[in-house]
């Protein structure tokens, strides 16, 4: 009933307030919808490193927020931490921390990989506290859910959500087959497995 | 086979226990936005499942004065001990006795599988179905197409 074609659309484009790794002109944006806390998300994040890899400059990688804050007590604050840590010009670096540190998310856990990133206790800690940064997360949080975010992670490739799982060789596919349509050589079939489909639920 | 109830169709009243002394009818409920969830079964293995999705959301249903209910053929005590593990703040009620009456009422029972669908329903102030959505086996539905029928309900701050 519903295949990828009737798949919700990111109702918030891609733009400047954005944390974007690679080129505006890239033939494919991969946006995920993620919690630091969540594992599956720590899961799928060497997954959409290695993507970055073999992709390179044919990728435009997002993140957004998604916190499940009922599930996951200390993924909210690492949100903002990252967005504070963002602030500073490291955002990708803390976020790549969280993800390596994901059961070590408390507020001095949070404060420890700011000042490895050179963002020191007194800016972290003042910074921490502004509402810009939590309604920053909101922002994400609520567009998230405006476009369809149905579990952590959500990825959307071309602004179209991503139905299948996020095994590597699905990814890949699914960013291939939307990225170059007649960009000549025969596109990739599509995945019609239902293997590692995230989140069945049941 | 059943028929999912299409929009325009008046919700089916029922009333079904909320926890093991309480028990919801739906006509209370009138005068706001009603969101209906029916899912298969309590205690998916995963920490971001349909209802723990909506618990999550739950402020932006708020929004519209809007409630949302869960429903399933798990028994009270199960929705019980599965609303508190994962700490959920919205009622789910069981639709146990007779088993799936109120889901075949309402077009979204399976009988092969002796649950519910997954299916999402938006009644307005009257209890009239405006939106109604039977998702993909294993895909679950996310919550934009209820919010974007609430938005057509006319935003938020409707006269209680």
């Amino acid at each position: 009933m519903m295949g990828d074609d009737d798949s919700p659309r990111l109702t918030l484009p891609v733009g400047p307030r954005d944390h974007v790794q690679g080129v505006a002109t890239a033939p494919a944006t991969l946006l995920e919808y993620g919690d630091y806390e969540c594992p599956y998300c720590g899961a799928a994040y060497p997954i959409v490193k290695e993507v970055q890899k073999r992709l390179g400059k044919g990728l435009r990688f997002v993140f957004r927020n998604f916190p499940l804050a009922n599930a996951h007590p200390h993924a909210t604050l690492a949100a903002e931490a990252a967005e504070v840590v963002g602030a500073q010009g490291k955002f990708w670096e803390m976020h790549d921390t969280l993800y390596e540190h994901q059961t070590a998310l408390t507020e001095s856990d949070l404060l420890r990989y700011a000042r490895g990133l050179g963002v020191d206790r007194e800016t972290f800690t003042t910074e921490l506290r502004r509402p810009v940064y939590v309604d920053r997360v909101q922002e994400d949080f609520s567009s998230g859910v405006r476009s369809g975010v149905n579990g952590t992670p959500t990825f959307y490739i071309n602004g179209i959500r991503h139905n299948g799982s996020y095994e590597l060789d699905v990814l890949l596919e699914a960013i291939g087959s939307s990225a170059a349509p007649g960009a000549g050589g025969p596109s990739p079939p599509r995945a019609t497995s239902s293997r590692g489909r995230k989140r069945s639920g049941v | 086979m059943y028929r999912l109830l299409p929009a325009g169709t008046q919700a089916p009243e029922f009333i079904l226990p909320s926890t093991p002394d309480q028990k919801v009818s739906l006509s209370e409920l009138r005068g706001r936005p009603v969101v209906l969830a029916f899912y298969p079964a309590d205690w998916s293995p995963v920490c971001s499942d349909q209802m723990g999705m909506y618990n999550e959301m739950l402020p932006e249903f708020e929004k519209y004065d809007a409630e949302i209910m869960g429903i399933s053929v798990d028994g009270v005590w199960s929705h019980a001990a599965f609303a508190r593990d994962r700490k959920l703040h919205f009622p789910l009620l069981a639709d146990f006795e007779p088993k799936g009456d109120v889901s075949r009422r309402y077009g979204v029972y399976s009988d092969r599988e002796g649950e519910s669908e997954r299916a999402l329903f938006v009644l307005d102030q009257r209890g009239v179905i405006r939106w109604s959505y039977l998702s993909a086996t294993g895909i679950n539905p996310g919550a934009n197409g209820i919010l974007a029928a609430l938005d057509r309900l006319g935003k938020g701050k409707t006269s209680k």
